[in-house]
């Protein structure tokens, strides 16, 4: 399947490594070079240093013939864009949005994008949720390749308590997204302090859970017991 | 008349003193109140710092309410959703959207919004200067009114 990503960030990074490793045909646009050259380092020549809102980049990565355009960008708009040009002007049958405003959720699905990611609102639903304490919660499966989000609650006696969210040396396959804290979520940046009750909010690789519940929450193995 | 003009750069600016001259009743957004420096002294109307592309923000200033539309921003993006968001969650009858990328322009034109390319009026008046034939289209708001969604052109 031919599938275009627009947007290079975390997200759409791993997830055009993860559909490149299950066999599909993948262009990843990205308009900063800086950042294009970066994961062009690692994934190779699918990466194209264009702004994907431009109709005749979208052209040029082959918008014509795709099957799937996912738009990934941290910004609302550009998403939009980038997925209602997909859709009217180049006819892919399947379009992909992140929102981060969760105002712009139902917008986005009567706009005609057909696929709307609101992680903010994922956040937001888990916290209504009966949380299990101790193991990773998963929220949900992002794609067929293997990226779930899933969230993590922070005891007292969690090994990231207290720690500094650059310093948790988590898996190139998890990205910590938002912590719920006092039923507020915001999002995690690199010198966000982690605290005791804090809910965390993370896109992994399944693969890597394992590792991610043990940095975050403690020893699988001495949890069997709790 | 109630108009909601989203950016107050020069145009936004020049088109919010124009249109409160002549009795409007203006409502003007800008994210930086900097920007309403290049209002008039004497502007009549609102000027509000705010995010244009928040359908919250413009329920708060009566957009439901207004007459027209017009999102300014110097960005293409934000414009179009500020202008979707006027036309399909407010039901503001009259909505334009600056887009000034000629592909983006022609596609959101084919999917019945109401667009201005300054791009394309640009290049058509530079053209004719120097003798080439006109583009009828370039400047042309009224063949682009805004059609109910229902009724969208699928663009092949």
């Amino acid at each position: 399947m031919f599938i275009i990503v627009v947007g290079g960030g975390k997200v759409g990074y791993y997830l055009t490594r993860e559909l490149l490793s299950s066999g599909h045909e993948v262009v990843l646009l990205e308009k900063d070079p800086r950042r294009a050259a970066e994961i062009a380092h690692e994934i190779g020549s699918v990466v194209l240093n264009r702004d994907g809102c431009e109709g005749k980049h979208l052209a040029a990565a082959g918008a014509n013939r795709a099957a799937i355009v996912a738009a990934l960008t941290g910004d609302d708009e550009d998403n939009l864009v980038v997925c209602q040009m997909a859709k009217h002007h180049f006819d892919v049958p399947r379009t992909i949005a992140r929102v981060n405003s969760t105002k712009n959720e139902a917008l986005f699905r009567k706009l005609g994008v057909d696929e709307v990611i609101n992680p903010t609102r994922i956040a937001l639903g888990a916290i209504e949720q009966d949380i299990p304490v101790h193991d990773l919660l998963h929220l949900a499966q992002l794609s067929t390749g293997g990226l779930e989000l899933v969230e993590a609650q922070i005891e007292a006696d969690s090994p990231a308590a207290g720690r500094v969210a650059r310093d948790l040396a988590l898996p190139e396959g998890c990205m910590l997204f938002v912590v719920i804290r006092a039923n507020v979520a915001q999002a995690i940046r690199s010198d966000t302090t982690l605290q005791p009750g804090d809910k965390l909010v993370a896109l992994s690789r399944t693969d890597c859970q394992d590792e991610v519940r043990r940095l975050l929450i403690g020893d699988p193995a001495a949890m069997a017991e709790v | 008349m109630r108009t909601i003009i989203v950016g107050c750069g020069r145009v936004g600016a020049g088109l919010a003193d124009a249109l409160s001259r002549s009795g409007h009743e203006v409502t003007v957004i800008d994210v930086s109140a900097q920007a309403f420096n290049r209002l008039n002294a004497d502007f009549p109307g609102q000027a509000v710092r705010g995010d244009g592309t928040d359908e919250d923000v413009l329920r708060r200033l009566g957009a439901e309410q207004a007459d027209y539309f017009f999102a300014l921003t110097e960005g293409d993006n934000r414009n179009t959703l500020a202008a979707q968001i006027a036309h399909d969650a407010l039901s503001i009858p009259h909505v334009i959207a600056k887009i000034n990328d000629p592909v983006r322009a022609a596609a959101y034109r084919a999917m019945g919004l109401a667009v201005i390319c300054r791009t394309t009026i640009m290049v058509d008046a530079l053209a004719r200067f120097v003798g080439l034939p006109a583009d009828p289209t370039a400047g042309d708001l009224v063949a682009a009114v805004v059609v109910e969604p229902s009724d969208e052109v699928e663009v092949p």
